[in-house]
């Protein structure tokens, strides 16, 4: 079961604020989304190995082989704040 | 010091793979030291949304490459996985890194520890990308914003972690060492470079909870970071407090390490399977990989020890880097081996090291060129050291600086003259002497010694003062 304290876990671990009124919205959201899921528990599974991938393929390499960059003020060209040729960003502790 | 029993510590050392041309898993190069911010990245190490990552094989072949160097299992089956953060050095807002199925697993490397040798066990090595950089302006304490580089970003990391099997800050220091020799030996990271290495590095007293160092970028900053901690974790045990299991950031300036509680609670990386990359199956590539690998510094050591009879400390002195080794066998092949082993191990090492250059600058050919000199009496012990400085600080052969300083060995008759003025000048020195002071002799061969302009023998000039002082008195 999901909390309220989950919620706001959940919300600092994804950098997004939840006003307190939506806490009890989420709440109730996740454990229905959860419950969706937990239909699968009702399969026996016991005998199949966990699945990571549905598609077949395996080692899809490139070969070390250097292609062009973007240009600084291409690279730069979507930041909301630059300086001297920087990202700027708020100070992390 | 000996190993003290109760130091626990262990190791998470990341490697840059900067060897490969390209990074991780775009096109961008990895030459981007000395580049201005932000001018080598594209789409996919940006994190620009639509783009998708693909494996640089090489990056691949590297790790198996290290995995078997360290005598680790390859892994049949391995996956990436996104770790999950926000922080602005990965613009994704998670790092691709290994979780579960890493890449190598189970190895060990022998050291030689403070007690005899020592099994270093090696957890697992996995591959990884390499955050950006993030700078601030003034002090990381006192910046009002940070600014943001992702050259670095995408970088092929191998991280290697280590069991918590070293037993003090030195042996810690002396598995770096090692595993830097080995990386050198492979040819997959270049260590000059600004950021090749990085440590993370757990500690604790037996019995007490760890703490773990990180932000530590030198050898020496591992020594110092990790005694600092062991005082400090020793204190807190005297004072009969509990050491809190935490991260701590080591301050190289200052030499301490400081709590950065506020990351505490940030160790949730919510890992899964990254969905944009295919797992891998390397089998088929081990075989041809492991054939590959060269002699590694062990065997090789052991070789120059059997094969050219080299004492023990220079054989490990010669094989600590490859391009010595190489140097090394180019030379003895061509001169007396051990006499070459004392030369390049004590006195050229020396002198580059001195110079801060690496053994390219010089060349085998005029090593063996001045053992030749030297076996055959025609410089002496000092002159083929000044050969050797004035070759790397200025150039030529060491014909012509011979000719050129007047270095070529004294004959019998010019050493015996600067004896006996030697003698007959230093008055003083020579009553020292006939007193007892035996230290006395030694100003009075410097003399010699500066007189023949450093081209007498200073055992032979010893050997004829000694004489000339006794046939005096009588």
């Amino acid at each position: 079961m999901i909390t309220i304290k989950d919620v706001e876990h959940i919300g600092w671990l994804a950098s997004i604020e939840i006003a307190e009124e939506e806490r009890e919205e989420f709440v109730a959201q996740f454990n229905s989304v959860l419950d969706w899921f937990h239909q699968l528990d009702e399969v026996d599974a016991d005998d199949v190995s966990p699945t990571y991938r549905v598609l077949d393929l395996v080692n899809v390499f490139r070969e070390d082989r250097v292609s062009p960059s973007l240009a600084q003020e291409e690279s730069l060209k979507n930041a909301p704040k630059v300086e001297a040729g920087y990202f700027k960003s708020p100070r992390i502790v | 010091m000996a190993a003290d029993n109760d130091v626990i510590v262990g190791l998470e050392v990341h490697v840059q793979l900067n060897r490969l041309k390209s990074k991780m898993f775009c096109g961008c190069s990895t030459a981007y030291h000395d580049s201005p911010p932000n001018s080598h990245t594209c789409p996919v190490c940006l994190g620009l949304p639509g783009s998708l990552p693909v494996l640089n094989r090489r990056a691949v072949e590297s790790g198996i490459k290290v995995g078997l160097a360290l005598n680790c299992r390859i892994e049949e089956n391995t996956l990436f996985y996104r770790k999950n953060y926000y922080y602005p050095d990965l613009p994704k807002g998670f790092q691709i890194s290994q979780y579960d199925f890493p890449l190598a697993t189970k190895g060990q490397v022998l050291i030689k520890g403070e007690d005899g040798e020592r099994k270093i066990r090696i957890t697992r090595a996995h591959l990884e990308e390499d955050p950006g950089r993030l700078v601030h302006a003034g002090t990381i304490d006192k910046a009002k914003y940070t600014m943001v580089d992702y050259n670095r970003c995408g970088m092929p990391l191998l991280e290697v972690v280590t069991e918590p099997d070293m037993r003090s800050p030195k042996e810690a220091r002396i598995f770096l060492d090692k595993l830097k020799s080995i990386l050198d030996y492979l040819d997959v990271f270049d260590g000059a470079l600004e950021g090749a290495m990085r440590v993370d590095a757990n500690i604790s007293l037996k019995g007490g909870d760890r703490a773990e160092v990180k932000n530590i970028s030198s050898f020496k900053g591992v020594e110092k970071a990790l005694s600092y901690e062991i005082t400090r974790q020793r204190n807190m045990r005297r004072r009969g407090m509990g050491v809190i299991q935490e991260t701590r950031h080591y301050d190289e300036l200052r030499g301490i390490t400081v709590s950065i509680r506020s990351k505490e609670q940030a160790h949730d990386y919510r890992y899964f399977p990254e969905p944009d990359l295919v797992p891998l199956r390397v089998a088929d590539l081990v075989p041809a990989i492991r054939a590959s690998l060269p002699e590694l510094p062990d065997a090789r050591r052991d070789r120059f020890r059997e094969e050219y009879g080299v004492a023990d400390d220079h054989a490990k002195s010669l094989t600590s880097e490859i391009k010595v080794a190489d140097f090394f066998e180019s030379v003895a092949s061509r001169a007396p081996p051990k006499l070459a082993a004392a030369w390049i191990a004590d006195v050229l090492k020396g002198e580059l090291n001195y110079r801060d250059a690496g053994i390219d600058r010089f060349s085998p050919d005029d090593m063996v060129e001045i053992l030749r000199l030297l076996s055959e009496g025609r410089i002496s012990d000092a002159a083929a050291v000044s050969v050797i400085r004035e070759i790397l600080d200025h150039g030529g052969s060491p014909a012509q600086v011979v000719e050129a300083l007047g270095l070529a060995k004294a004959g019998d008759d010019v050493v015996l003259q600067a004896v006996r003025f030697a003698v007959s000048d230093c008055v003083e020195a020579v009553s020292d002497y006939r007193k007892g002071n035996e230290r006395a002799l030694n100003f009075i061969v410097g003399q010699v010694m500066k007189r023949t302009k450093g081209r007498a023998d200073p055992g032979e000039a010893h050997r004829l003062v000694v004489e000339e002082i006794e046939r005096s008195q009588g």
